[in-house]
């Protein structure tokens, strides 16, 4: 028998363990699964659970109820992978030896990159949502906040999700209006980057959102520290803002393990050629979602057009046929703006979000980077697309791993060449 | 679109950024930088390969990775490239602009 390994269960590598377990010989193979936590989050949800849309209950499931009867499912921590030697050791000292590898860590905020951040305020008037922890922390602060400053702010990129604090800032928007108490919450959206939006064409189409709902923009905010007693953030240029509530996004990096197993670049994501998800130094190893490097947004999307990709090509390995080079970089995503409506993107490596109907060209219903409440009712009811269909490796009818231009209003191709 | 920049015609988009990594030479990063109103030295092409180099490699770059890189450290990496030095060195060393997916 031979032995592939899935490290990670979360949205990645349960999808995988229900694509391979289903088209893998199981008379000459065995599958297993490591994950040391036994519930499941469904990430999407840490943006509603702060206003009260979700639940506590609604974010999460237990682990083992979306993976398959006949994969090993193995509860424990990772200490470190040996890949020269085909091995990963487990906390209590168990050796795993593969023949194939899959590494689906995850990517995980690090706010102790930033001096001051985990500081004294930390849950108290600093927050995050990128976890349940945070998100649920950041629910029963503004369920007595009474206004002020609100500052939401990006550490650096690449970070889970990017569109998520944007999000955020539209849903906070309203969440206040409904509150009764818009008018004392001054809300900053502080980036690192040029602007809130950065692609050329969603920033002509859009840029008007912001000044609508009287968000704020601080760009090219490249933050220093957090001064907990003056409850302000500091730039590298000395430029500050002051806040009352911080909801940071802090530095996003990969598992501790792919550190200290060595085989990370500075933020611990693991090199992966970006369209056959080989890793790039070790030819049984492949890499999926949120913990490879490549330049695709890092979102459940993302995760589970990878494994489409990655399927058919962990098949090839097997058969000693050539990868093929077929993940195009594509992420669809919603974008909720708040007053019941959303927007929904759709690009991948070469071409960026533009107007459009998805997915039937000339019909829809969804619109691309346009609001309205179809593509609302399309977020809230991925909840049920996510556990029901994606996790359990069903694909999307008429949505397809590669991004599809019909319906696209491109104007002409611009490709970067990098 | 097409510009001119050090007397060549280059592929650039609409914030002047170029589109072929592969079409940058020094003359090409002297010419970017004038319109920054930078002059380069030979201090500002080690930051410059460097950036080109991590670009290459597929690593994400943000000022406080570059801060880390032993290469420069932030406050040197402000002095040489002023007002968003990210942006501005990411240009002239004709690599695309940080930015996010939308």
């Amino acid at each position: 028998m031979k032995n592939l390994l899935i490290l990670g269960a979360g949205s990645a590598g349960t999808m995988m363990a229900n694509h391979l377990s289903k088209k893998m010989s199981l008379k000459s193979w065995n599958i297993t699964i490591v994950d040391q936590f036994d519930k499941h989050y469904y990430q999407p949800g840490f943006l509603f659970l702060p206003f009260d849309v979700y639940k506590e209950q609604d974010v999460y499931r237990e682990r083992t109820d979306y993976l398959p009867d006949n994969v090993n499912y193995v509860q424990k921590a990772i200490d470190i992978i040996k890949p020269e030697i085909n091995q990963v050791v487990l906390a209590d000292g168990t050796i795993l030896k593969y023949d194939l590898l899959i590494i689906a860590t995850g990517s995980q905020i690090a706010p102790g990159e930033v001096e001051g951040m985990q500081g004294s305020e930390w849950y108290k008037s600093v927050f995050d949502f990128y976890t349940f922890e945070g998100s649920r922390n950041l629910r029963d602060k503004l369920r007595g906040w009474k206004g002020g400053d609100m500052v939401i702010h990006i550490t650096e990129m690449p970070i889970k999700c990017p569109v998520a604090p944007l999000e955020f800032a539209f849903l906070a928007d309203w969440y206040f209006h409904e509150k009764g108490i818009r008018d004392k919450v001054n809300i900053y959206y502080v980036t690192p980057l040029d602007g809130a939006f950065t692609k050329p064409v969603a920033s002509s189409k859009l840029g008007h959102l912001l000044e609508e709902k009287g968000i704020n923009i601080v760009p090219d905010f490249a933050i220093a520290k957090v001064d907990n007693e003056n409850k302000k953030i500091v730039s590298w240029d000395d430029k500050e803002v002051a806040f009352d509530l911080l909801v940071t996004i802090p530095t996003n990096m990969g598992d501790d393990v792919i550190a200290k197993s060595g085989m990370g670049d500075d933020l611990n994501f693991v090199p992966t050629n970006k369209h056959t998800l080989q890793s790039s130094n070790f030819e049984n190893v492949f890499v999926i979602g949120d913990a490879t490097n490549v330049p695709a947004s890092k979102a459940g999307s993302v995760a589970h057009f990878q494994a489409e990709v990655l399927t058919d090509n962990i098949l090839r390995y097997i058969e000693g046929e050539p990868l093929k080079e077929d993940f195009d970089g594509h992420a669809n995503c919603f974008v909720e703006t708040g007053y019941g409506k959303a927007m929904l993107i759709d690009f991948n490596y070469t071409t960026q979000p533009v107007p459009g109907n998805f997915p039937f060209a000339g019909v829809g219903p969804m619109k691309l980077l346009k609001e309205n409440k179809v593509n609302h009712w399309g977020k809230l009811g991925f909840r049920w697309v996510y556990w029901n269909m994606l996790m359990k490796g069903y694909s999307i009818p008429f949505i397809t791993a590669q991004m599809q231009k019909a319906g696209k209003e491109l104007e002409e191709e611009k490709l970067e060449t990098v | 679109m097409e510009a001119v920049i050090a007397n060549r015609p280059v592929e650039v988009n609409e914030q002047g950024y170029l589109l072929d990594m592969n079409q940058w030479d020094k003359e090409i990063a002297r010419g970017i930088a004038l319109e920054e109103g930078i002059e380069l030295t030979d201090r500002h092409f080690e930051v410059l390969n460097y950036l080109r180099k991590e670009q290459e490699s597929g690593t994400a770059l943000s000022i406080r990775r570059v801060g880390k890189s032993g290469v420069v450290d932030i406050k040197e990496f402000y002095a040489l490239f002023p007002e968003g030095p990210l942006k501005k060195a990411s240009r002239i060393a004709g690599i695309p602009k940080p930015a996010s997916c939308i």
